[in-house]
């Protein structure tokens, strides 16, 4: 079985490079999530291994492109076309056709609840279906490598959680599934993460290895602490202070993946408020 | 008020081609209206034939520009030869006035040659057009600037609203190779604008009553080596548009020179010398010829031959030129796989 992705990748916008020395490894029958906040790489990451951006430098390994599903971000779905049509689209596209692609739109579409929406065009869906129908088009033909641009992203909760399950899905079916979030929540179920920074990989492994790898004590106090970055978690606040004991009072709590992310994050001292969905 | 003002005059230096519309508008208007707007004819190439020619070609009123004296030519060559676009007026010297022959299609031209032959007593003949009708001379071009409109507008904002919504990057990873998402997007615009100038051309022989004399599929062969350039000019467009705002900009920005300095309304025989050669780089400058030749004079293939090649010439550039940008989209580099 091959194994697609990213080795010592660099990419360069002009004078801004965007990914640096950049590992990414997708393995069959596995999930990959990619997390990082906005301008992390993530998108960047995804569109080198899809090949719609070429590296400066690196190797790519992907599969041949009838092989690869993709969902480019939000707007993968032509607001003009029904549900049918966007599907049958593609379904052209591959080469995919009677009743072998009946029965996968059929299934796919029960997967995604869209069943009964199908006779509705595009731009009338909701932002959920629309990121379901668009996962769905990626998963169609059964392809090796799934490449998922934040398919999460600005879904409700119930959609979400149809659409992780979606994507574990096409794994168990042997494909090798990497996709984008800035929801902890949702990398927590993947079998990989990588957690990307301004273009640099921060952290690679399990959700519980990466858990596990916080170095010292994660803190939870009712007020952030003077002279050290703390991040909200729920009505407590949590920080990170290396071997040395808090300033203010506060309680040792076990991290969780988001906790090891922000505190590799303040480690490389790249932490930014904006970063990473809390 | 004045945050909005600042917002704004910001914007508008930051958005290159709006500025570049704002400088070059006004710069274009004054060139096209300062010298090439004239409908004032100065002088009329003209072909003298008849046994007479030689000498009659001396004492012609300064009108007539002579480009041509065959003094073996009967009346009906000299009507072919206006018909075939080698002059616009022809003297026939075989009778003991000398005949002016005028070719009715530049109405212009032929307004003035009326006046100046009554002037020095000629008697005068209007071909093709003998009433000057104006429908005459507009229809014909409207087909090309319909062709232009469909072709060039349509096809670039269809093709940028793709990458507008964000849908381009999925067809560059679908397995279609770019030359089957480049012919794909543009085909519909090519059988809609068939259909549009097949259109123009029914309702203007039905509606108008224009006559449709010459080879229907000359016409045909001049349409589509002409939606080769205004569809590649079409995907040109869009590849250096982000959006669809800024594609209608630049549609407009092409087309509005075709309209004003191809002949369609001012003739280019009468532009000043200096704005003349953008005519010549125009593709509806030659499209007009084989519209107007084929369906009012009858005006055969072997006469067009020059047009055609540059409509050719010009659709090879602009198409291939397309495709390029188009491919360089699309396939940012030979992919490797395994």
């Amino acid at each position: 079985m091959t194994t697609w992705g990213l080795t010592k990748v660099r990419v360069r916008f002009r004078a801004r490079v965007a990914l640096d020395d950049v590992d990414v490894s997708v393995d069959p029958r596995t999930v990959t999530a990619l997390v990082g906040g906005d301008g992390a790489g993530k998108s960047t990451a995804l569109r080198a291994l899809v090949g719609v951006v070429v590296p400066e430098r690196g190797e790519v390994s992907r599969p041949a492109r009838e092989l690869i599903g993709f969902l480019a971000g939000q707007n993968a779905v032509y607001n003009d076309l029904t549900v049918d049509e966007n599907l049958d689209f593609v379904a052209h596209a591959y080469g995919l056709r009677g009743t072998g692609y009946e029965r996968r739109r059929a299934d796919l579409l029960d997967r995604t609840a869209l069943a009964t929406a199908r006779q509705r065009l595009g731009g009338q869906l909701s932002g959920g279906m629309r990121q379901k129908l668009g996962v769905a088009q990626a998963l169609l033909p059964k392809p090796e490598l799934v490449v998922l641009d934040e398919p999460t992203t600005g879904v409700d909760p119930v959609s979400r959680l149809e659409l992780t399950r979606l994507i574990s899905h096409a794994a168990s079916e042997g494909a090798a599934v990497v996709f984008s979030t800035t929801y902890m929540s949702d990398a927590e179920r993947a079998d990989l993460v990588v957690v990307l920074d301004d273009g640099h990989v921060l952290l690679t492994g399990s959700p519980d290895d990466i858990v596990r790898g916080v170095p010292g004590t994660v803190w939870a106090s009712d007020a952030p602490p003077s002279g050290v970055t703390a991040w909200r978690r729920q009505d407590a606040w949590h920080f990170y202070t290396g071997g040395s004991a808090p300033s203010v009072s506060a309680t040792a709590v076990p991290p969780d993946l988001e906790d090891a992310v922000l505190v590799a994050a303040v480690q490389h001292q790249r932490f930014r408020d904006v970063g990473v969905s809390i | 008020m004045w945050a909005i003002a600042q917002k704004e005059f910001r914007q508008l230096v930051r958005d290159r081609r709006t500025l570049a519309m704002v400088v070059i508008l006004p710069l274009l208007l004054l060139i096209v209206f300062g010298y090439a707007a004239n409908f004032r004819i100065t002088t009329v190439p003209t072909i003298v034939t008849g046994p007479s020619a030689a000498v009659t070609a001396t004492h012609l009123p300064p009108l007539f520009k002579v480009v041509a004296i065959e003094q073996s030519y009967t009346a009906t060559d000299a009507s072919n030869a206006l018909r075939d676009n080698k002059a616009t007026a022809a003297i026939v010297t075989s009778a003991a006035t000398p005949q002016v022959m005028v070719d009715g299609t530049q109405i212009f031209a032929a307004e003035s040659v009326i006046a100046v032959a009554a002037k020095a007593g000629y008697k005068t003949e209007v071909l093709f057009n003998p009433e000057l009708k104006t429908s005459y001379m507009m229809i014909p071009g409207l087909v090309g600037l319909v062709l232009v409109f469909i072709g060039t507008l349509a096809t670039s904002l269809g093709v940028v609203r793709e990458r507008q919504n964000g849908t381009f990057e999925q067809l560059a990873v679908m397995p279609f190779s770019p030359y089957d998402v480049f012919l794909g997007k543009v085909a519909p615009y090519f059988l809609v604008s068939l259909g549009d100038a097949l259109l123009v051309v029914l309702a203007g022989v039905g509606l108008f009553g224009l006559p449709f004399v010459g080879n229907p599929l000359t016409l045909a062969l001049g349409v589509v080596l002409f939606l080769f350039t205004t569809l590649g000019l079409g995907v040109l467009i869009s590849t250096v548009s982000q959006n669809q705002g800024q594609a209608m900009q630049l549609s407009l920005f092409s087309v509005l020179p075709q309209v004003l300095l191809s002949g369609l309304i001012f003739p280019i025989s009468a532009m000043g010398v200096g704005v003349r050669w953008i005519a010549y780089v125009l593709p509806l400058s030659y499209f007009i010829p084989i519209s107007r030749g084929t369906m009012i004079k009858g005006t055969p293939l072997s006469a067009l031959t020059f047009e055609f090649a540059m409509l050719a010439v010009l659709g090879f550039i602009v198409f291939g030129l397309s495709v390029l940008r188009f491919r360089r989209d699309l396939a940012p580099s030979a992919r490797r796989s395994r």
